[in-house]
């Protein structure tokens, strides 16, 4: 089992959530944070005081998939989220120990 | 038959003489008393969300209990002294000059069935008494979010006495008050609110030192959107603010809804383009400031000037303005942080000068001056600088002189780098801008 974390471009959210829906992710937490890479800040105005703003909005996306679905996923992720400019993101893929439904108490792949 | 023709004759002296005394006009004072609700509505609400929609979130809160604080304060103090010093009529000549003297102290000697004109003095009291609140209010916007909330109640309150009542005296006092009867125009307080509420934002501004990480942090404006609704509202009650400074339901005041509409829209529009060229993106919050830019510049002239003067007082006050908060303000280094001087005293001081050359040439208009008197422009033009200079002087140094006894009062105006770092809102007043 296989943690994937997906930082992008905020408005692409909603294009990768269909794409992996139509894959069979259909489990994600999704969250608002804010950070850079080589995307360096834009400026904003304000009464012509001009502001380099360093860390810029992103949504970071975790789902848990079973093994051999993570290239598919991630393949996926890459294709929907792609604009080719700067600031697309990155996807980072680790290990899961172990997962537990809630409801139910299934364990691991019956809980993915 | 006879007896009421006998009646009617015994009856006319009366009428005659009825008409030479100053009688109540209802329509005068409806208007009056409307417009001192408008002008109140411009601080606790106008002022306060434009100020506090430009502070950063961890800072709005008290930045909107300064204005609030400021008007409640600020307008008891005038009722107590405040009153008094501007529109009494001081004893010797010398203090006349300067200040009406404290015969007037807690409105002793007016009952509530005077009249000022036409309308209830007591109407006109609380009237001026919001725009002493105002002024003072304007101060705050530059020392957001690092001064002692204490400090500047105390500072308010002192200030309410020994700088705007005095100032408001002289210009507008009546006979013997100093630039009163130099022959000052100032319709509705381009000097006695707006150059002088700037002013002591500066000094204090100076005085309490930068917020921590000025210039290079981004200090990023909680919500542009309550900033322009607080433009807007300040807009509407600017009706009474200029609209009542006619003093009656009359043309005049018509005249200043005119000017007053007109030099605003067009500075926004001024701001709005500046923007456009000079950053190549015009911002809301450049609207709202351009359109607050406009009302301070045509406030000393909107009962004085036409369509075309303002049209001229908006655009170049917007333009003025606009230099100073982008300009002016990086080159000097000063922490200003809601621009009260880069608007409020530069478009004022703008208007105040600019009222000599644009106000219209009629004897039905004018107050008495050089102007009304002569046709003299230019010694028009010499009397606005003289009270744009002796405002500023006695702004620059009683606000010094308030500031220092504030501060001893209180033990500090400054709050500790804790207390900055957090945020006032939750060190100061324990209190949270959104609970979420």
């Amino acid at each position: 089992m296989k943690r994937i974390e997906a930082v992008i471009k905020p408005f692409k959210l909603e294009d990768v959530k269909d794409a992996l829906a139509e894959i069979g992710v259909t489990g994600m937490t999704v969250s608002e944070v804010k950070g850079y890479g080589r995307q360096k800040g834009h400026s904003e105005l304000y009464r012509g005081a001009e502001y380099v703003v360093d860390f810029l909005p992103k949504i970071k996306m975790e789902m848990v998939v079973s093994d051999d679905m993570v290239e598919q996923t991630t393949s996926t992720i890459v294709e929907a989220a792609r604009t080719g400019k700067i600031g697309d993101g990155k996807i980072f893929v680790s290990d899961i120990e172990q997962i537990i439904r809630i409801r139910t108490g299934e364990t691991d792949n019956e809980a993915i | 038959m006879k007896k009421w023709l006998v009646a009617l004759l015994f009856a006319l002296p009366t009428l005659v003489f009825a008409e030479d005394a100053p009688k109540l006009d209802t329509g005068d004072t409806a208007w009056m008393m409307v417009s001192t609700a408008l002008v109140f509505l411009m601080t606790p609400a106008g002022l306060a969300l434009f100020y506090a929609g430009m502070t950063r979130s961890k800072n709005v809160l008290n930045t909107y209990a300064m204005v609030f604080g400021a008007f409640v304060v600020a307008f008891v103090v005038w009722i107590v002294a405040g009153y008094s010093i501007a529109f009494g009529t001081a004893e010797s000549a010398a203090m006349q000059n300067v200040i009406g003297g404290f015969g007037n102290v807690m409105l002793s000697g007016i009952n509530w069935n005077d009249l000022s004109g036409t309308y209830p003095t007591y109407v006109f009291v609380v009237f001026q008494g919001t725009f002493a609140a105002i002024t003072v209010a304007i101060a705050s916007g530059s020392v957001i979010e690092r001064l002692k909330f204490s400090t500047w109640i105390v500072f308010v309150a002192i200030w309410g006495v020994v700088v705007y009542a005095p100032i408001t005296h002289m210009v507008w006092g009546g006979d013997g008050a100093l630039l009163f009867d130099a022959g000052a125009l100032d319709f509705a307080g381009g000097t006695v609110v707006h150059m002088n509420g700037g002013l002591a934002g500066l000094v204090l501004a100076i005085l309490v030192g930068k917020r921590a990480g000025y210039p290079k942090a981004a200090m990023k404006p909680a919500s542009v959107m309550l900033t322009a609704l607080g433009a807007a509202i300040l807009w509407f009650g600017w009706y009474g603010f200029n609209g009542g400074s006619a003093f009656g339901a009359n043309e005049i005041a018509g005249l200043a809804f005119l000017t007053t509409t007109l030099a605003t829209a067009i500075a926004a529009i001024t701001w709005m383009l500046a923007e456009w060229v000079v950053y190549k993106k015009p911002t809301l919050l450049g609207l709202a400031s351009g359109a607050v830019a406009g009302l301070v510049a045509i406030t000393p002239a909107a009962g004085f000037v036409d369509v075309s003067g303002a049209l001229i007082l908006g655009v170049i006050g917007a333009l003025f303005a606009f230099w100073g908060v982008t300009v002016l303000k990086k080159k000097l280094g000063y922490d200003d942080s809601l621009d009260a001087f880069g608007i409020h005293f530069l478009a004022g001081l703008y208007g105040a000068l600019a009222t000599a050359f644009l106000a219209v040439n009629d004897q039905d208009l004018l107050w008495d001056g050089p102007l009304k008197a002569a046709g003299d422009r230019m010694g028009q033009f010499m009397v606005q600088l003289e009270s744009v200079v002796v405002v500023g002087l006695f702004t620059l140094i009683g606000t010094v002189i308030v500031y220092y006894i504030a501060t001893a009062l209180t033990g500090g105006s400054r709050v500790d780098e804790d207390q900055e770092s957090m945020g006032l809102d939750e060190s100061i007043h324990g209190e949270k801008y959104i609970n979420s």
